[in-house]
């Protein structure tokens, strides 16, 4: 059993880092960072990853923002570029350029189509207080681990 | 005619982290907990507030699994792609901060959705679970269109 305990512990490693993207995305991110989560190398989580999920690691990170922009796109009273920054882009025009390559409309064209079909807005501070990662390895209290009060906008 | 879903199953790594898991950390009950002649361990937890609900913790293996079946079940686990469902919760924010405290980890905090109030979180072994809010348009299904037709068109 001890090759497929080597799978295993392999595939476990390249879901942390994955979860490690899920969870902070909106962060500027290195190959580093999302290689350390694993306990990798960049190499070898690159290769792993890849292997186990189809795509690698900045691929995966690339779609998470642009699916988190859809979201918000579709739901948030935030314009484009506030949106772009929220969800972990520094560059309008590399968000826009890759928004249009994975949904096949510009991300201003996206949102458009989204509030004409109606769907009731949240207000923008809101999704700011809680659409963002969770805090990397906060300690373990009851007092330190109460998240913010809900905030009104 | 079926009433309702009375037993859903989890595979686990270890029945001894499972119970660590589901009854330290989510405060489940445990509801029943056998070996079978066969070896098979019929271990099943809930949450208090569910009593007629079990949820059925199994470790992939014999009696139930042969090896090549187990050893994809445990590679399934590993990488994240299991999830047994979507658990409600009276209050969202509330019960991701004290299942936070004792070392859940989440992949996602509570976000505002058309259907209330979701959080997204992972056990020790890698399956994924909503943790739901409901609010009154969840279960209304022209509301739940409205909220998500526009999301239809992309691919």
């Amino acid at each position: 059993m001890s090759a497929g305990s080597a799978a295993v512990d392999t595939l476990v490693a390249v879901r942390r880092a994955r979860d490690f993207i899920d969870r902070n995305y909106a962060d500027p991110l290195e190959l580093a960072d999302i290689a350390a989560a694993a306990g990798y190398s960049r190499f070898h989580l690159v290769r792993a990853f890849k292997a186990a999920y189809g795509e690698t690691p900045g691929r995966y990170l690339q779609r998470r923002r642009v699916e988190r922009a859809q979201e918000l796109l579709r739901v948030a009273d935030l314009n484009v570029t506030e949106i772009c920054h929220v969800v972990g882009f520094t560059s309008l025009g590399s968000f826009s350029r890759l928004f249009s390559e994975l949904v096949g409309v510009s991300p201003s064209q996206f949102q458009r189509d989204a509030h004409a079909a109606g769907a009731p807005l949240i207000p923008g501070c809101y999704i700011l207080m809680w659409g963002r990662p969770l805090p990397r390895q906060t300690p373990k209290t009851a007092t330190t681990e109460k998240p913010p009060a809900a905030h009104p906008s | 005619m079926i009433t309702k879903l009375g037993v859903a199953t989890a595979y686990v790594s270890d029945y001894d982290q499972a119970l660590d898991f589901f009854i330290t950390k989510l405060g489940f009950e445990l509801r029943t907990d056998v070996t079978m002649e066969n070896g098979f361990r019929w271990l099943t937890v809930g949450p208090p507030a569910s009593p007629e609900f079990q949820l059925n913790l199994t470790v992939p293996g014999p009696p139930m699994h042969d090896e090549a079946t187990a050893a994809a079940l445990r590679e399934l686990m590993a990488k994240g792609a299991l999830s047994a469902g979507a658990w409600n919760t009276d209050d969202c924010r509330k019960t991701f901060a004290e299942y936070t405290a004792r070392g859940v980890e989440f992949i996602q905090e509570p976000a505002e959705r058309p259907y209330g109030v979701e959080a997204v979180f992972r056990d020790d072994f890698g399956n994924w679970y909503s943790l739901n809010e409901l609010n009154d348009k969840a279960l209304d299904q022209q509301a739940m269109a409205d909220a998500f037709g526009s999301s239809t068109e992309t691919p």
